[in-house]
């Protein structure tokens, strides 16, 4: 079997052709250099990173999906970056900002004699010209949103060759969060397409690699339509480490395109590539199983920020011609209906067999992983099916003398839980979840459908009862989650497409999250927040079951692998990353 | 003929088994013990521990690590194997209940004799009743479609002219339709909240009206020979009418071919049906069918690290093997009496 592996993984690398790697260019007089970390690396090597699908585009300003972006942020620099270890900000491109004390105003300073990838320098022309683009309504950018402040978008001037001036119509909390992960782009080569209105159509992976310039660690070099995309080292990237030796260590970034999480698994217990993203804890548990365990370091980093939640469909059906549905949701929108299945199900079970013990159970929307923003004062009711039976009593529902759940009007309770094929966990959690309300007498059907299918059903035609989704896992602070939470969201799952709040715990919900998203002071906004987080375990709009734990792993010889439980989780700080010289010992 | 025997032994006994799935199995299939997920196999012993034997054959429980992933005996207690004992009640035919199971033993002990899967659910309980639901719907789906192929191969080889054009070319339509993708398209149009019942009729119906057109026209063409033989004629020209020659000279030369079409379609409409619970279409969770169960083996780590969760495809094999032998005992048996 290794043999085969190795066989395997000898014909993968001998069709990557081997060309000398760009070495980095020599530190030029006055170029302002951001110096990160007390650790000297080598040049050298290659890194192999597997991936579920092919990036889509490597446009920064057009890219949707997850896995353009997880290639896009290798290639393009932010203006202020969030440190995925501390969760904080920290400089990037600008070197310092400054807030006026309205907190209206920010003026940033730009670092000097930074270059793109193509040798082209930056400045302050270049910010403006990515801003203008980010916010054009007519390339759609996933940006745009994050660039609206009080409902106005950001207004970005040029003070100088080397600063710029960012102006919000309204103060706004962690303003410097939102130039995180926005690309800055070259204007010299994207002027004349925005200018034609071609802008969204350039920049595919197939693009000629010397038309592509970034402010990345890397730049393109090669692409191959079905097996790879390969980055070599942008020669001019504008951070060094303490010895002044200018980053990334590692010359190329290779990744191969896999098609599923079991593909990227096998290849990387294969040796195949040499980063794994993010696994799940059975194929984790695998790996950590796996006797030749000694050649990956694998890291369970504790709890995700993301969220799983059962929800019932709260919409407002009086549009749609669903009269099965609108029966059953005078059950959905009872809150002591919602309470009891809440009491009965399970979670610590949840935990414990969907993620073999490598998650934990929720009772709110932020995760213990989260320990910045978490509500430590939620109960943790315990489950209890005689607690919920005594709920569903009191709020007059009755039982038949097989055990069925009868409501007020002597109906059977019965529903479908709609989940997506393709997500083995969610549907575990779905029939576990069937078992517990089995024990309260409700007759629970779990339906598996195609993801997209299921999407139409929850944003479109409302046709489903319930369903289990997962949400958040992006940033740790709350202005990510408001079109979740605002009644106007456009991820509101359980009643979208509100004008006005239908309920009044949701105009609360509303009125807390706009104050503690102009709020300036950090403890006033917890404790908004705080408040938020108690309305939703009050009403239970989602039924929080459990959050993942973040599993990552690497080759043991990988230094400086310091994954983060913010995505992207491994590849944060790739240009720190380098291959230790065989023989030395490993540990991080 | 002792082969014969043991091939028709072995076929009743694996049906006998699948029928009285709730007797034969120790625990009711959608239960689950979550404290136990993918536990392997219980080991019966004879020799305790201590090396002691014991004429009984008992289990010891199974404890699992920290991380809930490595099992091991605990032997400080016993739980020895009895027969019929009672145990989770069950419905053995409509209207006769019951709750004696063929073996088990006493709680807190568990005898899991092919392993647990994810939920903690018995795989050996859940492989007996899964049968039972493919093995029907293999076995009503071929009634399904033999009749049908037989109504319609007679008629149109008894009446030829029009009838049997039409007949024929909508079998060469029904034998070109993609089903697989017919049936995706027929769960995509009715309503979610289809139950387990529905689920499976509508299994059986669409393999039984798909599979009507090989054994049609194999009926056709016996019925299209059986008309020109000479005593067919002869019962013509003494005035019987066309009813009477279907029933008496016609249709009974076709038993032969139903047989054997029979003993073909039975193992492959298993399979259907298989390949349908694999995808996701048949009889949802938690009830079970050896499709739906070897579904969970598209997983990786399901598939490198529990080997026991196999166990449905061991059973299927057994049984498309067992009828396939059947099949070929019966040509055998036609070559001798043709012969």
């Amino acid at each position: 079997m290794r043999l085969i592996a190795s066989c395997l993984a000898a014909i993968v690398f001998s069709a990557l052709p081997l060309r000398a790697a760009t070495p980095p260019a020599p530190i030029a007089a006055g170029e302002e250099l951001l110096l990160q970390g007390p650790d000297a690396g080598r040049h050298g090597g290659r890194l192999v990173v597997a991936l579920r699908a092919e990036p889509r585009t490597l446009n920064p300003a057009v890219a949707i999906d997850a896995v353009s972006r997880e290639v896009i942020g290798r290639m393009g620099g932010d203006l202020i970056h969030i440190n995925r270890q501390t969760q904080l900000t920290e400089p990037a491109l600008a070197s310092g900002w400054t807030r006026s004390k309205d907190g209206r105003e920010y003026t940033l300073t730009l670092r000097k004699g930074v270059r793109f990838s193509d040798g082209h320098p930056f400045d302050a022309d270049d910010v403006l010209f990515t801003f203008r683009v980010m916010q054009d309504e007519r390339l759609g950018s996933s940006n745009r949103e994050l660039l609206i402040v009080g409902g106005k978008p950001v207004d970005v001037k040029k003070v100088g060759q080397y600063s710029v001036r960012v102006s919000l119509a309204q103060p706004y909390a962690a303003a410097e969060r939102i130039f995180d992960s926005i690309a800055i782009l070259p204007r010299h080569l994207l002027e004349r397409a925005y200018a034609d209105g071609t802008l969204q159509n350039r920049w595919t992976p197939a693009t000629t690699p010397s038309s592509i310039a970034g402010l990345g660690p890397y730049r393109l070099k090669e692409y191959v339509a079905g097996q790879r995309l390969v980055l070599e080292r942008n020669p001019y990237y504008w951070k060094a480490d303490s010895g002044k030796k200018r980053l990334p260590y590692i010359d190329e970034l290779v990744f191969l395109f896999t098609g599923n999480e079991d593909a990227q698994v096998i290849r990387f217990q294969n040796g195949e590539s040499d980063v794994l993203g993010r696994a799940g804890a059975d194929n984790f548990n695998l790996l950590v199983k796996d006797q030749n365990a000694r050649r990956f370091q694998l890291a369970d980093l504790g709890p995700s920020l993301e969220y799983n939640f059962l929800f019932f469909n709260l919409n407002d059906l009086s549009r749609k011609n669903l009269p099965q549905v609108a029966a059953r949701q005078r059950w959905f929108t009872d809150l002591n209906f919602r309470r009891a299945v809440s009491r009965a199900i399970d979670r610590e079970g949840i935990a414990r067999l969907v993620y073999r013990g490598r998650g934990v159970p929720l009772w709110g929307n932020v995760s213990p992983g989260n320990r910045l923003w978490q509500n430590t004062l939620l109960p943790h009711p315990p489950r209890s099916v005689a607690e919920a039976r005594a709920i569903l009593k009191t709020a007059g529902y009755s039982w038949r003398g097989d055990g069925a759940l009868l409501d007020r009007q002597a109906q059977r309770v019965e529903f479908t839980i709609a989940t997506s094929a393709t997500s083995a966990q969610r549907t575990e959690m779905a029939t576990l979840i069937q078992a517990d309300l089995k024990e309260l007498g409700m007759d629970v059907r779990v339906v598996p459908i195609e993801f997209r299918a299921l999407l139409e059903r929850v944003f479109e035609s409302f046709d489903y009862d319930a369903s289990v989704f997962g949400l958040g896992g992006g940033d740790a602070d709350p202005n990510g989650e408001m079109n979740v939470w605002m009644s106007s969201g456009s991820n509101h799952l359980w009643h979208l497409g509100q004008s006005s709040p239908a309920t009044p715990w949701e105009a609360e919900i509303d009125r807390l999250m706009q104050q503690q998203l102009v709020a300036l002071d950090a403890r006033e906004r917890k404790r908004l927040y705080d408040r938020v987080q108690t309305i939703i375990a009050e009403q239970q709009p989602f039924i929080f079951l459990a959050t993942p734990n973040v599993l990552v792993g690497a080759r043991s010889d990988l230094a400086n692998f310091r994954p983060s439980v913010l995505d992207p989780y491994t590849l944060w700080n790739v240009d720190q990353l380098y291959f230790r010289p065989q023989g030395t010992s490993g540990g991080r | 003929m002792t082969r014969a025997k043991a091939i028709i032994g072995a076929l009743v006994g694996l049906h006998a088994l699948i029928l009285l799935a709730g007797f034969a199995s120790p625990y009711d299939p959608t239960t689950q013990t979550r404290t136990m997920p993918f536990a392997p196999p219980a080991r019966v012993h004879v020799f305790d521990a201590d090396g002691r034997f014991h004429v009984t054959p008992f289990v010891y429980a199974l404890v699992s690590d920290a991380s809930g992933a490595i099992y091991s005996e605990d032997t400080s207690a016993r739980f020895p194997v009895r027969l019929l004992t009672h145990g989770a009640p069950y419905t053995l035919f409509p209207g006769v209940t019951s709750d004696i199971h063929f073996f088990g033993v006493d709680a807190p002990g568990r005898i899991a004799l092919f392993g647990t899967d994810g939920y903690g659910r018995d795989v050996f309980s859940r492989v007996l009743y899964g049968a039972r639901v493919s093995v029907t719907a293999g076995l009503l789906a071929t009634l399904c479609a033999l009749l049908v192929g037989t109504a319609l191969g007679t008629l149109a080889g008894f009446c030829d002219g029009i009838v049997d054009r039409i007949v024929m070319r909508a079998a060469d339509v029904f034998m070109a339709v993609p089903w697989l993708y017919l049936l995706f398209a027929v769960r995509a149009a009715l309503p979610l909240h289809l139950d387990t019942r529905a689920a499976f009729l509508m299994l059986v119906a669409v393999l039984g009206i798909v599979g009507w057109a090989r054994p049609s026209r194999l009926v056709r063409g016996i019925v299209l020979s059986a008309k020109e033989r000479a005593y067919v004629q002869a019962a013509e020209g003494f005035g019987a009418p066309p009813l009477y020659i279907l029933r008496r000279h016609v249709v009974p030369q076709t038993y032969g071919v139903i047989l054997t079409q029979a003993g073909l379609l039975i193992p492959q409409f298993i399979l259907a049906e298989v390949t349908l619970s694999f995808l996701g279409l048949g009889v949802g969770e938690p009830e079970a069918s050896l499709g739906s169960m070897l579904g969970t083996l598209q997983q990786y780590h399901v598939l490198a690290s529990y080997w026991w969760m196999f166990a449905p495809a061991v059973a299927l094999v057994t049984v498309a093997t067992a009828y396939h032998a059947l099949t070929s005992l019966g040509h055998e048996h036609a070559r001798l009496v043709a012969s």
